[in-house]
């Protein structure tokens, strides 16, 4: 593998990583617009506990997303006390509020950015993503899955069937949160440097605009949203700059006429239809 | 030294004003989250410093942005907004932005990500009151947001077309079985709220003398900080808060240091949306179903 290619790979996991915290949340209803936050306390976590008090990687990663799970847990019950717009614009303000924070504290290098020594490689970070998106598709397997499913579609139901509607929401909130710290934490140490700017709102919009791309009905959504924001430049051979243009153009176009996003059950179903058909020609499925 | 501090932070706020009413007619007349609309500010100041540079002079330059804005909105209602009409609350919030991302990308592949200065084109003119400095294109600012604010208060009272948007934001349903052209009226609404941010952007530039494509992000989300902060879909929650979030702004550079700016902001933000999510001057919402 060239350097190259192996650069667009990192990158690929990294926002596939991002892909998952967001959509984790938003399976449960609740579109978290300040993800760039906990992936910053997930790196700043990570970075610290490796450089000063010298830490192996994989355990500071790991304890840089249960950091950002906590801070989610601790405001989780105000936050989650909104609902629908009101919970989107405060999840958007806590993550101002944390880019804000790290940007003033000396004892991470507050504006003049971090410097982390300890380097994780590139197979460490494929390791790694392959690992959440396991985990990810596990979970998608299970009841805690169709339980979110259900609280999505309808949350009164859900609560009147003997669901805990808000234990729900706050374990998919703070998964997520684990998810975002775990992906900050590698970024730190795969780039050897943090600064607070990196985890800006744009950060968090364009993950959660390629998710919604990608489609949040299937667990396979975010991992189909990654690989078009994150290929289809590289295949288009844009530049640096017109690839956000092409990019917005492509979720205005997408939200207009597929608001759903690109996977959804049914596709999967026509898919299966017609693969079927193949198998068996002659018999067409009505 | 503070009642300066305090001048220049009403001031600042009544940019933010501008913004957040177009925030807040889009939220509280259509149920629409307009995440496009610090994307219009920005094209407001950023199309004004283009035009100027062709050599435009600079009132006509500041209407041609305007028009330029309004045109831009006209795309989203037809694009982000119409479409999902009667889908779920995210699919028009996510597209429009969408376009926020495309008008800030646009502008960064053809102009680039410097920080443009803005011509000083209202001269050197400052008021001296006792010892208070008060720069010409600040009072401009002020008395153009406090004439928009007062005419759409009267507008949306005692017009006609202000009945008919007061209808379709009660329920739109009604308003057309009582002979509404809804999809008529929506339209203007949309020129409306995209011409006061951009007018807002304008004014932005005119009194800072700086344009650049992060000035939406910068500003714009302050704009939504204050209508949330006012109450959502209030035209005076709208002032209220803008000029709280920009004296809050002023005062916390002042006393912390720049960088604080944010926290103090939006950390205001968080708490108000968790104690009182329908603003200062909101009504509390109704809830759907129970």
């Amino acid at each position: 593998m060239s350097g190259y290619q192996t650069g667009v790979l990192v990158i690929l996991c990294f926002n596939i990583i991002a892909a998952y915290a967001v959509y984790l949340p938003l399976a449960a209803n609740q579109l978290n617009l300040g993800i760039a936050g906990f992936m910053a306390v997930g790196a700043y976590a990570a970075a610290w506990l490796t450089t000063e008090l010298n830490w192996a990687i994989a355990p500071a990663v790991l304890v840089g997303g249960g950091a950002s799970a906590l801070v989610a847990l601790v405001v989780a019950t105000p936050i989650l006390r909104t609902q629908g717009i009101y919970l989107a614009l405060a999840t958007f303000a806590l993550g101002q509020v944390i880019s804000a924070v790290f940007l003033n504290l000396e004892v991470v290098g507050a504006a003049a950015g971090y410097q982390v020594p300890a380097y994780a490689p590139a197979p460490a970070v494929f390791a790694a993503t392959a690992a959440i998106v396991a985990v990810v598709f596990y979970l998608s397997r299970t009841r805690f899955a169709l339980y979110l499913t259900a609280l999505k579609n309808d949350a009164t139901v859900s609560e009147l069937l003997g669901l805990n509607v808000r234990a729900l929401q706050i374990a998919a909130f703070a998964i997520g949160a684990a998810i975002a710290g775990i992906g900050g934490g590698l970024y730190a140490h795969h780039f050897s440097f943090i600064e607070a700017q990196h985890f800006n709102v744009a950060l968090s919009i364009t993950t959660v605009l390629y998710v919604l791309l990608g489609g949040t009905q299937t667990v396979w959504g975010p991992l189909v949203g990654a690989l078009v924001y994150t290929l289809l430049p590289e295949v288009l051979r844009v530049g640096a700059g017109w690839r956000y243009v092409l990019f917005a153009l492509f979720i205005i176009g997408f939200m207009a006429v597929r608001p759903r996003g690109l996977v959804t059950p049914d596709l999967g179903r026509r898919l299966g239809a017609m693969l079927m058909r193949r198998a068996r020609p002659g018999k067409a499925v009505p | 030294m503070i009642a300066q501090q305090l001048v220049n932070g009403v001031m600042l706020g009544a940019i933010y004003v501008m913004v957040a009413l177009a925030f807040t007619l889009a939220i509280g007349i259509l149920n629409f989250m307009n995440f496009s609309i610090p994307g219009l500010f920005m094209a407001g100041g950023m199309a004004t410093w283009i035009l100027i540079h062709r050599g435009v002079p600079w009132w006509a330059a500041a209407v041609v942005a305007l028009i330029v804005a309004a045109a831009i909105s006209l795309a989203v209602e037809r694009l982000s907004y119409r479409p999902s009409n009667e889908g779920d609350v995210e699919v028009p919030l996510v597209s429009s932005l969408g376009f926020l991302v495309l008008l800030q990308s646009l502008v960064l592949a053809t102009v680039g990500s410097d920080q443009q200065a803005f011509p000083a084109v209202l001269g050197d003119l400052n008021l001296r009151i006792g010892g208070l400095v008060i720069g010409a294109a600040q009072v401009l600012s002020l008395a153009i947001s406090m004439v928009l604010v007062i005419g759409l208060t009267v507008a949306l009272k005692s017009t006609s077309f202000g009945r008919q948007i007061r209808s379709i934001a009660e329920s739109r349903e009604t308003a057309t079985l009582l002979g509404i052209d809804v999809g008529a009226v929506i339209p203007r609404v949309f020129v409306i709220s995209a011409v006061t941010a951009a007018l807002g952007g304008v004014l932005f530039a005119l009194n800072y003398l700086q344009v650049s494509p992060f000035m939406g992000e910068n500003v714009g989300f302050k704009g939504v900080a204050a209508m949330i902060v006012g109450g959502m879909g209030s035209v005076w929650g709208a002032v209220l808060g803008g000029l709280l979030i920009g004296v809050a702004e002023v005062l916390s550079i002042r006393l912390f240091g720049a960088d604080t700016v944010d926290i103090a902001v939006y950390g205001l933000l968080l708490v108000l949306l968790v104690v009182r999510p329908q603003g200062l001057l909101g009504k509390p919402p109704a809830r759907e179903k129970l």
